[in-house]
């Protein structure tokens, strides 16, 4: 989709010439989420601003749609990228519906039309068109203003959005849900998305590949995963932090992490049945559900063991269960909360899916590692 | 210039207050006609520095010392007195016959107007915050787009202050044309100079003054009108 060969930006200072980047190479496909990252004057920015040529490169290719953008006059091509800046930039004297209008109607689309599709898009950034419309940006809050200013770059539907630090100014709760918006919408609408961030968080959050700047130079191009767990050099291991492993459990789910065998027991079944399959499995607990598949509560083995009667008269209550599409993070902060080693895991309709223990988490997170090592060897 | 002569009355030492009551209200149709005068000097000479003003600010913010240059002229011509100003008119419209009278007044005006109203255009669109210029390029927007759609509407209202100075300054500076025959409220105080009538002198000063708030508040209101209503205070 956005292709970069060799893109090179040498500025001309007094003293001498800086090279600001440096025979950069990049491929970003359909619904990819780049992030780029880096220290200030690293040249993530500057190479942000010469896909749609706000900085004449000096040497290089940007390809668009397989389409080499030199072929366009810039204010043209510009028009079809969509464009979101940190500091909002939102007109004060239009409205929220004539500022989502600026680019459709520089593309010469009809009022009609153009009106309808900014009601459109208020409605997909969950703001009320008949609320939001008719009002001036002064009149927002900070928050309200940049999913303004997302909608009014996602306004002409362009195929290709550049974001320079767009959730920098918001505070970081509103940030959490702006950027949880962003994904949705970008899930449901697949741009490629450009998007300079100097924030390693939210670089794993959103990215689907990282590209580290360093000196103008791209240090390290590949998914967060890769770059959190494989730092290309000790510049990159440094730039993601002592805590990157840490930083990977944002990047897996847990429904990802469980553990291969998920054994239950329900209330009538009887102690000695759950004690059999806890040693057949290998398991300290064992969850008992009810006739929904909810989790009810568990056994423990060490306290059952030799015992009769029901599991229904012997069980304990669980302190938390997690949902299946929460992040490692959610889980292992519910482990450490609660004091316990495993976690019971469900779906969106509260049925029981497996069981996600510490264990299992770290196995998975250090899988990367043991292949690499085998690899090597 | 005008033929219409004022009515002197019966004069009366000792009560000058009733006498320039009696005086105004005796000259209604008089002060009228200056006044017309008077605003037509200032209107027509505002208006057209507004033409050539907000033109020139806008394009000196290409240029830094294009900008320097321009406004440290324009200052110049502020500090010129009016009446030196005037004077040097008179030789150089002489050569078309019309060394006297209003031209001469509406050049000096057009002179006069052109700091407060280059200096405030030229503030204002330098004045735009650099993150709207970045966001109107970057969707696209040509120069002349952003001048038309964004800058110049967010200017407006310091343009428009900028207007109002003018206005004001030049209802003053206006009154001493009287002395080059270009007539307007400034008659009734050279003649209540020269013919040490306090009547007139009053009236004239009054009637300056009166007229200088009125026109900024009217246009107080028109740039209320003018400024979007999101840059609105």
């Amino acid at each position: 989709m956005i292709k970069l060969e060799n893109l090179t930006k040498i500025f001309d200072s007094p003293s001498g010439p800086v090279t600001a980047a440096d025979h950069v190479n990049m491929d970003v496909g359909e619904g990819e989420i780049c992030v780029l990252l880096g220290p200030s004057g690293c040249g993530k920015t500057t190479t942000l601003k010469m896909i749609n040529r706000l900085i004449q490169p000096t040497s290089g290719k940007i390809i668009i749609n397989g389409k080499d953008t030199d072929a366009y006059d810039p204010v043209e091509l510009r028009r079809t990228i969509g464009y979101v800046i940190q500091q909002i930039g939102l007109f004060p004297n239009m409205t929220v519906e004539e500022n989502i209008c600026v680019v459709p109607d520089l593309l010469g689309w009809g009022k009609a039309k153009s009106r309808k599709r900014a009601a459109e898009l208020l409605e997909i950034i969950n703001l009320d068109p008949g609320v939001f419309l008719k009002r001036y940006p002064k009149e927002l809050s900070g928050g309200q203003q940049q999913r303004i200013g997302v909608a009014r770059a996602l306004a002409a539907d362009p195929p290709v959005m550049l974001m320079d630090e767009p959730f920098g100014a918001i505070d970081p709760i509103n940030r959490e849900v702006i950027q949880d918006e962003f994904l949705k919408i970008q899930k449901r609408l697949g741009k490629a998305v450009m998007f300079v961030s100097h924030d390693i968080d939210e670089a794993v959050k959103m990215a689907h590949k990282v590209a580290i700047f360093r000196d103008g130079k791209l240090e390290q191009f590949d998914t967060p995963d890769n770059v959190l767990a494989h730092p290309a050099n000790s510049f990159i291991a440094d730039f993601v932090g002592g805590d990157r492993t840490l930083k990977r459990l944002r990047l897996v789910t847990a429904g990802q992490a469980l553990s291969a065998s998920a054994p239950v027991v329900r209330a009538e079944d009887s102690l000695d049945k759950a004690v059999a399959l806890m040693e057949e499995h290998d398991r300290e607990c064992i969850v008992m559900t009810d006739a929904h598949d909810a989790p009810r509560g568990f056994v423990r083995l060490e306290l059952i063991k030799g015992r009769q009667g029901k599991v229904g008269d012997h069980h304990s209550g669980l302190l938390a269960v997690v949902e299946a599409q929460e992040d490692l993070r959610t889980v292992v902060s519910l482990m450490f909360t609660h004091d316990v080693s495993w976690l019971a895991c469900v779906d969106e309709h509260g049925a029981f899916k497996g069981y996600l223990t510490q264990q299992g988490i770290t196995h998975l997170l250090g899988e990367t590692y043991r292949s690499n090592t085998q690899a090597a060897a | 210039m005008c033929a219409m002569s004022y009515r002197p009355g019966p004069r009366s030492k000792g009560k000058t207050d009733v006498d320039i009551l009696i005086f105004i209200q005796q000259n209604l149709d008089v002060l009228a006609e200056r006044t017309v005068e008077h605003l037509a000097i200032v209107g027509v000479a505002v208006a057209l520095a507004i033409l050539t003003g907000v033109p020139i600010g806008i394009a000196i913010t290409q240029n830094k010392r294009a900008a320097d240059a321009v406004l440290y002229a324009a200052s110049m011509i502020m500090t010129i007195p009016s009446i030196a100003l005037f004077g040097v008119l008179i030789p150089i419209l002489a050569t078309i016959g019309q060394g006297i009278g209003y031209l001469p007044a509406v050049i000096a005006v057009l002179l006069y107007s052109q700091l407060p109203i280059i200096r405030n255009t030229y503030t204002a669109i330098t004045n735009v915050d650099p993150a709207l210029r970045e966001a109107a390029r970057g969707m696209g927007m040509t120069a002349g787009q952003r001048l038309f759609r964004v800058e110049i509407p967010i200017a407006v209202p310091i343009i428009m202050a900028g207007v109002r100075m003018a206005v004001v300054i030049n209802i003053g500076i206006t009154a001493i044309a009287a002395y080059i025959g270009a007539g307007g409220l400034g008659t009734f105080i050279s003649r209540g100079i020269s013919q040490t009538d306090p009547r007139q002198l009053i009236t004239g000063a009054l009637a300056v003054s009166l007229l200088a708030i009125f026109a900024d508040y009217g246009l107080l209101w028109l740039q209320t009108r003018l400024t979007p209503k999101g840059v609105r205070a």
